[in-house]
C-alpha cells in the first residue's frame, strides 16, 4: 500500500442533510400539524487520508448511505461542507459503486460502452480507437476479458456485474471511489473475489475508499479506519484495529457483540433488546439511551459531542467519563438489560 | 391432541418418537423449458430429528431455497418436483393433491419467508390474520382463536401484545413483523418450519434477536426447523446440523461444528475460508476461482471439478455420491473420500 499523504484528501466537516417531510402546506394550515424534519444526517465531520479506506458502518437508516450521496453530489447538504484536498492532477474524479449490480448498469447497452461512456463523456481518449483499448485494458483489470465488452449486462452473474461498475468507476480516472454496500448482493465466495480485486486496485492505483457496509467482518477486512453511525450521527471512529480490540461506544459493543460468528459456533448471544427509534422523532439527550445497558439520567437530557481518547479513536459517550460503567465490561455483563 | 383447554400452552409439545419428522428421499426439482429441461436439483435427501435444526446453506442458484419449497409444497410452475419422496412423520405428502396438500401446511408445517412485509397480509391486522389461521386449522371458536392469537404474540416478545393484536402490518418495524409471522408459522403447533432467509432482510442487531427467538421456541416445542440460508454466520449459531449445497446437490452434510471446524468437501473448505475473519485481518481473503455452472451448463462428473483445486482426472468423468467419510460425522460427496481422485484409484 502507498504511504498516506500529510493532507487529507477528503475533509467532511459538519456535514447535515436534513429532508422536508411535512405534510402538504394545506394540510398544516387546516390541520394544525407543523413542519417535520427528518435529520438524516446531522452534524458529522471526518477525514479520509489519501490512499486509505474509511467504513461507515451502521444499520438501515442511521444515514450511511445518505453521507455516501453527499459525497459525490447527488444530495445537496443542508449545511456543513465537504472539501477534497488539492495535490490531484487536474480535477479529482469521485465515483460511486452501488449495492445493486442489476440495477446500476444499463440493459441496453453493451458493456464495452457502458465502460466508454465516461471516457467519451470526459473526453479522457480523443479518438475511437484508444477508446476501445482503454475500455479493453479496464476489462482486463478487472477480471474479464476484452471479448466480454461485446456482451449485454444480462449475460453476466453478480459478481462479474460488479466488475463492470467498478471498471466504470476507474474509467473516469478516479482516485477517491465511494462504495456503497459494494458486496451485500453478492455471494459470500463472490464476495471475497470482489474484495481481493478492490484491495489490489487500491494498492496498484493509490485508490481511497469510503466504503459503506453493515457487515462488520466485510469493514474489518477492508477499512483502515472505521466511523459507526446511529441515527445520523457518528457515536464513534477509531482505526479498524483499535475498534474491534477495544470498542468504546456502547452501540458499537452491541453492534460487535451481535454478528454471528462462524469463529464461535452456538455461541449464547445476549441479544440486546430494543430497536432502532425512527429519525423522525429521535429520543431526546443521547440518542442510543433507550438501548443503552448504561443510561445514566445525563444521557437522558444531554447529547454527548464526540471527544478525542487517548489512542486517537472519537467516542461520543459519557460514559467514557465513568470508570465504573466501562471498566472493560462486556455489555451483556451489564445487570438490567 | 384436545385444544379445548384454555388454560394449557398453546404448544402441547409433540409425542416424542425416534422417527425423524422430515424425511427427504433424492429429491429432483425440474423446469421444462423449451430448450430442454433444466434439473435445478438432484438427489437431494436428509432427515430432520424432532427439535432439531437443520441448516442448509449455499450460494444464490445453488437450490436451497428450492428444496425448501419443495417440502412446503409451493414451488412455482412450471417447476416441479419429477422424482423423490418427501415423508412427513411417516406419510408421504409430495404426492397428495392440492387441497389435501393445503391442509397440512400452515397445520404440519410453517413456513417464515425472507420479507415480513409481503408474508402478511397489509389490509388484516395481525390479530385477525392469526385468528384466522387458528380457527381454520384447529377448529376452534373466534373467541378462542384470537385469545390463542394474543398467547402467541406474548410468547414471541411483542410488547403490549393486548393493544398491538388490532393494528396493521405496516405498524409494526421489520424485526416486530418477522415476530408476527414467526408467530404465524407456529400458530397451528406444527411440527416443522421451514424458514427461508428469515433474517436475511434485519438489522444485525435485530437479526440476534430472531434467531435466539426461533431457537428458543423450537427447542420449547420439539418443532423440526429447515434452516434456509446464505449466511454462515447464522448457521453456526442456530443450526444443530447443517447441509451445504452446490449446483442443486448435497456436498456435505454433518453436525455444524464438525463442518465449520474441519470440513471435508473442498467446495465448503472454499466457503469457510472465504468469509472475512472478525478476530484477525488477512491481507488477502481466500477465493474459489470461477462461479458455480449455470444449470444448462452442468459439468460432467462432479460439478465442482472445474473450479475444485483438488480435481483429478476421476471428477470430471465420475460424479460422486454422498457417502460418510470415514472416520468423522459428516457425510461428503468427494472422491478425495471416496478412494481417490485419480482414475486408476475408480471402480
Amino acid at each position: 500500500m502507498l504511504p498516506a499523504g500529510d493532507r487529507p484528501l477528503l475533509v467532511v466537516k459538519d456535514l447535515a442533510c436534513w429532508f422536508d417531510i411535512s405534510a402538504p402546506l394545506l394540510n398544516r394550515v387546516l390541520e394544525g400539524r407543523s413542519r417535520l424534519l427528518l435529520k438524516a444526517v446531522d452534524g458529522v465531520s471526518f477525514s479520509v487520508d489519501r490512499s486509505r479506506t474509511l467504513s461507515i458502518v451502521g444499520e438501515s437508516g442511521c444515514g450511511k448511505s445518505t453521507i455516501a450521496r453527499l459525497l459525490v453530489g447527488l444530495n445537496r447538504p443542508t449545511s456543513g461542507s465537504i472539501v477534497f484536498g488539492e495535490g490531484a492532477q487536474g480535477a479529482l474524479r469521485i465515483q460511486m459503486i452501488f449495492q445493486d449490480p442489476y440495477a446500476s448498469l444499463n440493459p441496453r447497452w453493451r458493456v464495452s460502452d457502458i465502460i466508454a461512456e465516461p471516457i467519451r463523456t470526459l473526453k479522457l481518449r480523443l479518438d475511437a480507437a484508444s477508446t476501445q483499448k482503454r475500455v479493453d485494458e479496464l476489462l482486463l483489470l478487472v477480471g474479464l476479458s476484452p471479448a466480454d465488452g461485446r456482451k449485454f449486462p444480462h449475460e453476466f452473474s453478480g459478481g462479474q456485474r460488479q466488475r463492470i461498475s467498478i471498471a466504470r468507476a476507474l474509467a473516469t480516472e478516479a482516485e477517491f471511489l465511494v462504495c456503497d454496500e459494494p458486496t451485500s448482493a453478492l455471494d459470500v465466495s463472490v464476495q471475497a473475489q470482489i474484495l481481493n480485486l478492490m484491495r489490489e486496485l487500491q494498492s496498484e492505483f493509490g485508490l481511497t475508499y469510503v466504503f459503506i457496509s453493515h457487515n462488520l467482518s466485510v469493514v474489518r477486512h477492508m477499512s483502515d479506519r472505521v466511523a459507526v453511525m446511529y441515527l445520523g450521527r457518528l457515536v464513534e471512529e477509531a482505526d479498524a484495529e483499535t475498534l474491534f480490540a477495544n470498542p468504546r461506544h456502547p452501540y458499537t459493543r452491541l453492534l460487535l457483540e451481535t454478528i454471528p460468528d462462524v469463529e464461535a459456533p452456538n455461541r449464547q448471544r445476549q441479544p440486546l433488546g430494543g430497536e432502532v427509534p425512527s429519525p423522525i422523532d429521535p429520543p431526546p439527550g443521547c440518542t442510543f439511551h433507550p438501548r443503552c445497558p448504561l443510561a445514566r439520567d445525563k444521557c437522558r437530557a444531554e447529547r454527548p459531542e464526540l471527544r478525542e481518547t487517548a489512542d486517537g479513536a472519537r467516542v461520543a459517550c459519557f460514559a467514557l467519563d465513568w470508570a465504573d460503567a466501562l471498566a472493560g465490561r462486556p455489555v451483556e455483563a451489564v445487570p438490567g438489560t | 391432541m384436545t385444544y379445548h383447554d384454555p388454560s394449557a400452552s398453546v404448544f402441547a409439545p409433540p409425542p416424542s418418537t425416534d422417527r425423524a419428522v422430515l424425511e427427504v428421499r433424492d429429491v429432483r426439482v425440474e423446469f421444462p423449458t423449451r430448450r430442454g429441461t433444466l434439473v435445478a436439483t438432484d438427489g437431494v435427501s436428509f432427515d430432520i430429528a424432532p427439535g432439531e435444526i437443520l441448516g442448509m446453506v449455499g450460494e444464490s442458484g445453488a437450490g436451497k431455497s428450492l428444496t425448501g419449497m419443495a417440502i412446503i409444497g409451493l414451488l412455482d410452475p412450471p417447476g416441479r418436483l419429477a422424482a423423490g419422496e418427501i415423508r412427513l412423520e411417516g406419510t408421504r405428502i409430495d404426492d397428495l393433491p392440492p387441497r389435501k396438500r393445503q391442509l397440512i401446511r400452515g397445520r404440519k408445517i410453517g413456513a417464515i419467508f425472507q420479507d415480513p412485509l409481503t408474508s402478511l397480509h397489509p389490509l388484516f391486522t395481525v390479530g385477525a390474520q392469526l385468528t384466522e389461521t387458528i380457527c381454520f386449522h384447529l377448529g376452534v371458536s373466534a373467541k378462542e382463536g384470537r385469545m390463542r392469537a394474543l398467547t402467541l404474540l406474548k410468547e414471541v416478545g411483542i410488547p403490549a401484545a393486548d393493544e398491538r393484536v388490532d393494528h396493521y402490518p405496516h405498524q409494526f418495524s421489520g424485526g416486530m413483523r418477522q415476530r408476527v409471522v414467526i408467530a404465524l408459522a407456529l400458530a397451528a403447533n406444527p411440527c416443522l418450519v421451514v424458514a427461508d432467509e428469515p433474517t436475511t432482510a434485519l438489522d444485525v442487531s435485530i437479526q440476534a434477536q430472531i434467531t435466539a427467538l426461533l431457537k428458543r421456541l423450537c427447542r420449547e416445542h420439539g418443532t423440526a426447523v429447515l434452516l434456509v440460508t446464505h449466511d454462515m454466520g447464522v448457521i453456526a449459531e442456530t443450526a444443530d446440523r447443517v447441509a451445504v449445497m452446490y449446483a442443486g446437490r448435497i456436498v456435505e452434510i454433518g453436525p455444524v461444528l464438525d463442518i465449520i471446524r474441519n470440513p471435508r468437501h473442498p467446495y465448503t473448505r472454499g466457503l469457510m475460508r472465504s468469509i472475512p475473519g472478525l478476530r484477525q485481518r488477512a491481507e488477502r481473503l481466500s477465493q474459489i476461482e470461477g462461479a458455480m455452472p449455470r444449470l444448462h451448463a452442468m459439468p460432467d462428473g462432479c460439478a465442482f471439478h472445474p473450479r475444485c483445486p483438488d480435481a483429478g482426472p476421476r471428477c470430471g468423468i465420475a460424479r460422486p455420491d454422498l457417502a460418510p467419510v470415514s472416520g468423522a460425522t459428516t457425510s461428503a460427496a468427494c472422491w478425495l473420500h471416496q478412494g481417490g481422485v485419480s482414475h486408476a484409484a475408480g471402480r
